[in-house]
C-alpha cells in the first residue's frame, strides 16, 4: 500500500534521514512519561531508544534521552511540539556526530560457558570499560559502556563466547567542556 | 484560622474568581458533592444538557462567541467519554475549554470500579494539559492553572479529575496567583528586525496577499480591527479560511472570499500566483493547501502565529513571526505609519495589474449556481437567509458538510465571533449543541444554526435543552436527505455508487419540533420562502426550519484532491473537461 499515509496530499520529495537525540527536562509528575511517548507515537515519530530518570530531587526534574530519526523538517517539529507540552522546561537536540555531546549507552551481558570463553568474552568488551559484576564457574555478567553501534557489534560478536543474555539502556548525553545546556 | 472548604465548595471558589457565570454538564454519581454545592453559588448558573457531547460543544459555541473560556461538569466514565468528541474539536480548533470530570474516589482507581475510566490517559492526546487532583491541597491551584493554560497562548481544552473523595474533603481556599507565566513560556518571540522585514518585503511585492485565519479572531476584537487598518492601508486583497471569517468584512472590494477546497477562484488562483503570502493566524492546513508540492510556487511566504509548532510545519516559509496576532499587527502599522506613511499611495501603481488579474478571475463568479424556480436551491436558501437577518447582528453556527460550505461561501460576516463552526475535526452535530452556547452568551440576539438534516440528527436531544432554558434558537436545516459531502464524492470519485448516504428514514421535523415543544416550520418551493424565513425570525421560541432542498445539487467550486490551486473545477459545465482521475481518488 504505497499510498496508506493518513496525509492527504503527498509529497514526492525524499529527504535524508538524520539521527537526533533529544534531551529534555520535565517536571517529575505523574504521567509525564506517557505525555512525551504519546507524542512520538501520536504524531508518528520514530523513538530508537529512552533512558529517563529524576536529575534533580529538590526541583523534582528528569531527564529525557530520546534518540529518534527523521527528516529536518520532523526533528525541528519533534522539538517544537515538545516544548509546548506543560510540564517541558527545556529541549535540547544533538546530533549523533557531534563532536562536542558525549553519548553513551550501557549493556548487561551474561555469558554462559567454559572457563576459557568467559575469559575471552571478558578479553573481547576490554575497550569498553568492562566490569564483571557477577562470577560464578559457569557464568559472568559483564557490564559495558559504549556507544550504541559498538554495543550492536558486542551483542553480535559475544555470542560465539556463550552469550546467552543481553540488558541495555537507552543512550544518555552530555556536553563536553564546562558548558550546560541552558 | 481561615476557613475550611470542600472540595466541592473549591471548585466553584475557583470558577467565582475566574468569573465563570454559565457551565455546562449532566450529573452523575462521581460528580454529586460538587452538583449539591451549586445552589449556594448563585453568580453560576448550570445548563443542563441531554449528553456530554452537546455540554462540550455548548461550551465551544460559548467561548467562540464570547472570547471567555466554556466550562463542562460532567461524571467519570461515559460521561468522560462522551465530551472526548468536543475536546478534541476544541483542540483542533484551538478553542479554550475548561472540563471538569468527577473520578471514582482515589482507593478505587485501578480497580475497574463502576463508571471509573482512565480519563486523563483517554484525554490526554486531545487536551493541552490534564491533571489528576490526588491531594485536596492541590484542588485551587490545578484549577488556577487549568483556566490559565486553556486561556493563554494557542487556546485549547484542558481537563481536571476530581475524584469524589477529594470532593468531600476539606482544606483551606487559595485564591490564584496573579502572572504566574507558564514555566516562564512568553508568547511574543519576535522583534522589530522581523518586523522591518515583513514591510520590506511588503513594499517590495506587487502582487501580494493577506491569508488570516482563526488566530484573528482568537486574538480578540481589537485583532480584527488592526487587521482591517493593516489591510486598508496597504490596500492588499486579503482572503480568510474557513476559520477567519468575520475578522474582515464579507462585502468588502478588498476581500476575495474564502480559500480552500471550496473557496473562490479569485481566492485560490491569488494564492497560487502570488509573490508575497502574509498568513496571519492560519496553519497551512491541508484543505487549505491542496497539493503541497505545487502550493503557491512563486512566493515569499511570512507567517505570523502565536504557536512556534506552526512555523514550517507544513509549509516552509521564508520569515516566521511568532507571536500573538494582536501585538504583531500593532508592530507593523506602527512601523508602516513611521516608515512609509505614503504607503498606500505608492502601492497603488505597483499593484495595479495583480489587481486587475483579480478582477478578471472575479468575472468567472465562482460562486454562481443555476437557478430554478420549482425547487428552492440550498446556495439560494442561504442566499435569502443572509439577505433578511444581514441587518441583525446574527450568529451563525452550522454543523459539517455542504451546507458547511455554502454557509461560508453565501452568508457574509462583517465582525468577528459571529461564526461557529468545526473546521478542524469536521463534527457532525456541533451546530445545534454550539447555538445553545451562543444564546446561553447572548441571550438577546439572533442565533442561527445552518444545519443539514444528517449532522442535526446525531445530537438533536439538545433541542431539549433549547427549550428548557427559553433559548430561541433557530435549527435551519436544509434538508436534501442525502448525506450532501459524501454523495458528493461519490458522484465525483466512486462511479455514482451512492453507498450507505441517503436517509431511508428521517424524521418529520415539524412534528419531531413539536414534540420537543418548539416550532417547526416547513418550506417546500422558492416562493414561499422568504415569508418562511421571515415566520421563523418572528418567533421568540427555539424553531426548527425544515428546508427541503434540491437533493443533487453540489457544493462548487472546489480543488478536486490532489491538485493545486490553479486547477478548480468550477461547476457543472466545467466538470466535464476535468474529471478527477487515478491518483486524486485515493487521496480524498
Amino acid at each position: 500500500m504505497p499510498n496508506s499515509k493518513s496525509a492527504y496530499s503527498f509529497s514526492n520529495k525524499k529527504e535524508k534521514f538524520d539521527t537526533h537525540i533529544i534531551v529534555v527536562w520535565v517536571d517529575n509528575e505523574a504521567g509525564v512519561l506517557a505525555r512525551v511517548v504519546g507524542l512520538f507515537s501520536g504524531r508518528g515519530y520514530n523513538i530508537e531508544s529512552l533512558a529517563v530518570a529524576q536529575v534533580d530531587e529538590k526541583l523534582k526534574i528528569s531527564r529525557i534521552t530520546i534518540v529518534t530519526t527523521g527528516t529536518p523538517q520532523v526533528v525541528n517539529q519533534i522539538k517544537l511540539q515538545l516544548r509546548k507540552l506543560v510540564p517541558v522546561h527545556k529541549v535540547a537536540d544533538f546530533k549523533r556526530e557531534d563532536k562536542a555531546v558525549i553519548f553513551k549507552e550501557m549493556a548487561l551481558f551474561k555469558i554462559v560457558g567454559p572457563n576459557n570463553k568467559l575469559e575471552s568474552a571478558l578479553k573481547a568488551c576490554k575497550k569498553y570499560n568492562p566490569i564483571l559484576l557477577d562470577k560464578t564457574k559457569k557464568s559472568n555478567v559483564i557490564q559495558i559502556t559504549a556507544l550504541r553501534r559498538e554495543i550492536d557489534k558486542m551483542s553480535k560478536d559475544l555470542k560465539k563466547f556463550g552469550l546467552v543474555s543481553v540488558s541495555r539502556t537507552g543512550a544518555v548525553a552530555m556536553t563536553r567542556g564546562a558548558d550546560i545546556f541552558k | 484560622m481561615s476557613k475550611l472548604y470542600s472540595g466541592a465548595e473549591i471548585v466553584f471558589k475557583c470558577m467565582e474568581d475566574q468569573n465563570v457565570d454559565h457551565i455546562f454538564g449532566y450529573p452523575g454519581g462521581a460528580v454529586l458533592p460538587i452538583y449539591d454545592e451549586l445552589q449556594n453559588f448563585k453568580s453560576i448558573k448550570h445548563v443542563l444538557v441531554r449528553h456530554e457531547q452537546g455540554a462540550g460543544h455548548a461550551a465551544e459555541g460559548y467561548a467562540r462567541s464570547s472570547g471567555k473560556p466554556g466550562v463542562i461538569l460532567v461524571t467519570s466514565g461515559p460521561g468522560a467519554t462522551n465530551v472526548v468528541t468536543a475536546l478534541t474539536d476544541a483542540y483542533m480548533d484551538s478553542i479554550p475549554l475548561v472540563c471538569i470530570s468527577g473520578q471514582v474516589p482515589t482507593h478505587l482507581i485501578g480497580t475497574d470500579a463502576f463508571q471509573e475510566c482512565d480519563t486523563t490517559g483517554i484525554t490526554r492526546p486531545c487536551t493541552k494539559h490534564n491533571w489528576l487532583v490526588k491531594d485536596i491541597n492541590d484542588l485551587a491551584s490545578t484549577i488556577h492553572k487549568a483556566f490559565e493554560v486553556a486561556t493563554t497562548g494557542r487556546p485549547g481544552p484542558v481537563l481536571v479529575d476530581i475524584p469524589k473523595d477529594i470532593q468531600f474533603q476539606k482544606t483551606k481556599y487559595k485564591k490564584p496567583k496573579k502572572e504566574n507565566k507558564l514555566n516562564g513560556k512568553s508568547h511574543n518571540h519576535f522583534n522589530q528586525n522581523s518586523i522591518d522585514q515583513l514591510i520590506d518585503l511588503m513594499s517590495k511585492s506587487s502582487k501580494p496577499i493577506f491569508y488570516t485565519g482563526g488566530g484573528v479572531i482568537n486574538s480578540g476584537p481589537k485583532a480584527s480591527e488592526l487587521l482591517r487598518e493593516l489591510v486598508y492601508a496597504t490596500g492588499f486583497p486579503i482572503t480568510s479560511t474557513l476559520q477567519g471569517l468575520g475578522s474582515f468584512p464579507g462585502d468588502d472590494n478588498q476581500f476575495l472570499g474564502m480559500l480552500g477546497m471550496h473557496g473562490t477562484y479569485e481566492a485560490n488562483n491569488a494564492m497560487h500566483d502570488c509573490d508575497l503570502m502574509i498568513n496571519i493566524g492560519a496553519r497551512f492546513d491541508d484543505r487549505i493547501t491542496g497539493k503541497i508540492d505545487e502550493f503557491s510556487p512563486k512566493s515569499k511566504k511570512v507567517h505570523i502565529d502565536i504557536d512556534p509548532s506552526s512555523i514550517n510545519k507544513n509549509v516552509k516559509v521564508d520569515l516566521a513571526i511568532v507571536g500573538d496576532v494582536k501585538t504583531v499587527l500593532s508592530s507593523t502599522l506602527k512601523s508602516l505609519k513611521q516608515k512609509k506613511s505614503k504607503f498606500l499611495k505608492s502601492n497603488k501603481q505597483q499593484t495595479s495589474k495583480w489587481w486587475e488579474k483579480i478582477q478578471k478571475w472575479r468575472s468567472v463568479r465562482s460562486l454562481d449556481y443555476i437557478g430554478s424556480e420549482e425547487t428552492i436551491k440550498p446556495q439560494y436558501a442561504i442566499e435569502r437567509l443572509y439577505e433578511l437577518t444581514k441587518n441583525k447582528d446574527s450568529y451563525i453556527t452550522t454543523e459539517v458538510g455542504q451546507h458547511q460550505m455554502w454557509a461560508a461561501q453565501h452568508y457574509k460576516f462583517n465582525k468577528p465571533n459571529r461564526w461557529m463552526t468545526s473546521g478542524g475535526l469536521g463534527t457532525m452535530g456541533y451546530g445545534l449543541p454550539a447555538a445553545v452556547g451562543v444564546q446561553v452568551a447572548h441571550p438577546k440576539k439572533l442565533v442561527i444554526d445552518i444545519a443539514g438534516e444528517a449532522s442535526v440528527l446525531m445530537t438533536i436531544q439538545e433541542m431539549s435543552t433549547a427549550v428548557q432554558y427559553n433559548l430561541p434558537i433557530k435549527i435551519f436545516i436544509l434538508n436534501n436527505q442525502y448525506m450532501g459531502m459524501v454523495r458528493q464524492w461519490q458522484e465525483l470519485l466512486h462511479d455514482k455508487n451512492y453507498s450507505e448516504s441517503y436517509t431511508a428514514a428521517l424524521p418529520d421535523f415539524v412534528k419531531l419540533a413539536e414534540a420537543y415543544n418548539c416550532v417547526g416550520i416547513r418550506a417546500k418551493t422558492p416562493e414561499e420562502l422568504d415569508d418562511k424565513i421571515i415566520e421563523m425570525l418572528n418567533t421568540d421560541r427555539p424553531v426548527i426550519f425544515d428546508c427541503m432542498v434540491d437533493k443533487v445539487e453540489n457544493c462548487f467550486p472546489m480543488i478536486p484532491s490532489g491538485k493545486p490551486h490553479n486547477q478548480m473545477i468550477l461547476g457543472p459545465k466545467d466538470q466535464e473537461s476535468k474529471k478527477i482521475t487515478g491518483k486524486g481518488k485515493s487521496l480524498v
